[in-house]
């Protein structure tokens, strides 16, 4: 499942682009970029032009991703301190994030956050790039494990930013954002839509141009 | 005249209980492992710790944890640490949850005598609540604080004589601004050289912001989380 999510969400890379993978599923997304592309990776700890992880000989204590990982560092790769790389993120110079969802609303909230009653974590940087990347895609499993609609009308966590969604990508379809509302463009195609609505809490309308998402 | 000292015990000769401490470091990356020994065995209590995060049980500021030292800590992300959530959860610790761009916004703020700044950030999110909010062509903004400290306490990779200083990777993170921030700010290094043989064209933390420079060793530089691909 999270195999199909990750194969569609690299569909949103294009060639030359600056982009931020969140932490957990976007990660992998990274590996599904085609090799001939010059796309730069954003790691919010200070380094623009993420590499692979590193061999045993390689690995340096100095040279971490945001999920504290060791990683290497591409040609052409820049190191910078957290304010300019919030500068990058916030001044709307990152193409695009892929973040990771707990919950999207019809509105295009997203918490990915705190669950209240759990040990709270921290928010880390995705408050501010829901904020500040140009486009904001997120991808999570349509339901939950106790299959629940992660697809709300309104959020029931603790938000993370306010209208903030421009795409979410599930394993049963993509929605847009837009200033009509919520949009279906894709769905899976092994899913009829009467089932996708039942398995959708929130509102959505159907785009004219409704497509099968294409791995 | 020089500013490197030999020991922290001259370096920390001011710090008090209660006192605000920036410290720089992202994860266990970048951190001053050696100055946060030293406050250990110094024994300061009741500290505000302004830091991205809050180390490990056992190591970084995990330690000025679990030797109940710190108060109140600002901080984006402190999931790494059982001692925190056991103190966290206890009451004993205060903690100031801040997204981690606003975070690195409001020390630079503070570095740079600007003392509150808006920004998109946290919107319509429970990190608004309780802040003042104002409109920008259209669009709402919060208004955010800057930090400033007593003490700042940096880990660069090089310095010279005069405190200029050099970072190494993404061990820079939030060392050159908490630098700016502190009324008195200690750079720990791994190399000390006279002035002059760091090219001013290199230098990322000038030596201005810096009253102590100390040369540290045998630094653990400890791993969180080791990802290789296979292979030497």
């Amino acid at each position: 499942m999270r195999e199909k999510i990750v194969r569609r969400a690299v569909q949103e890379i294009s060639d030359g682009m600056n982009v931020n993978l969140g932490i957990g599923m976007p990660t992998l997304v990274a590996n599904e970029i085609p090799a001939d592309y010059q796309v730069l990776l954003q790691s919010e700890n200070g380094l623009l032009g993420i590499g692979p992880y590193p061999t045993e000989a390689e690995m340096d204590p100095d040279l971490i991703n945001a999920g504290k990982e060791t990683v290497t560092a591409v040609k052409g790769a820049s190191y910078f301190d957290s304010a300019e790389s919030f500068a990058m993120i916030r001044g709307g110079h990152i193409d695009v994030a892929i973040l990771g969802g707990m919950e999207v609303s019809e509105t295009g909230d997203l918490a990915n956050w705190m669950i209240p009653g759990k040990m709270v974590k921290g928010m880390g940087g995705a408050m501010d790039l829901v904020q500040g990347a140009k486009r904001v895609i997120v991808i999570m499993e349509h339901v939950s494990k106790h299959g629940e609609s992660k697809v709300k009308k309104a959020c029931t966590l603790p938000l993370t930013g306010q209208a903030v969604v421009h795409r979410l990508i599930t394993d049963l379809a993509v929605f847009d954002f837009t200033d009509e509302g919520m949009v279906l463009v894709e769905k899976a195609a092994d899913i009829s839509l009467a089932e996708l609505q039942e398995k959708t809490e929130a509102l959505y309308r159907i785009s004219d141009d409704l497509k099968e998402i294409a791995l | 005249m020089s500013k490197v000292k030999q020991s922290f015990s001259e370096a920390l000769a001011e710090l008090q209980d209660g006192d605000t401490i920036l410290v720089g470091g992202f994860g266990l990356c970048g951190i001053p492992e050696k100055a946060i020994e030293a406050i250990k065995e110094k024994g300061t209590k009741n500290l505000t710790a302004v830091s991205n995060n809050c180390g490990i049980d056992d190591f970084g500021l995990g330690i000025l944890l679990a030797n109940k030292q710190i108060d109140k800590m600002v901080a984006s992300y402190v999931g790494e640490n059982k001692i925190f959530e056991q103190q966290y959860l206890s009451g004993e610790l205060k903690v100031e949850l801040t997204p981690q761009g606003t975070l690195a916004e409001r020390i630079r703020a503070g570095g740079a005598g600007i003392p509150a700044f808006y920004t998109a950030t946290g919107v319509g999110t429970p990190i608004a609540e309780g802040k003042d909010t104002k409109e920008f062509d259209g669009k709402t903004y919060i208004e955010e604080r800057a930090i400033t400290g007593k003490y700042a306490l940096v880990k660069a990779w090089k310095a010279d004589t005069l405190g200029n200083l050099v970072y190494r990777k993404t061990a820079r993170n939030f060392n050159p601004l908490v630098a700016t921030a502190g009324k008195i700010t200690i750079a720990e290094v791994e190399e000390v050289v006279e002035a002059g043989e760091l090219d001013p064209n290199d230098i990322h933390t000038p030596g201005v912001y810096i009253q102590h420079v100390i040369l540290g060793e045998n630094y653990e530089k400890r791993i969180e989380r080791r990802t290789t691909r296979g292979g030497n």
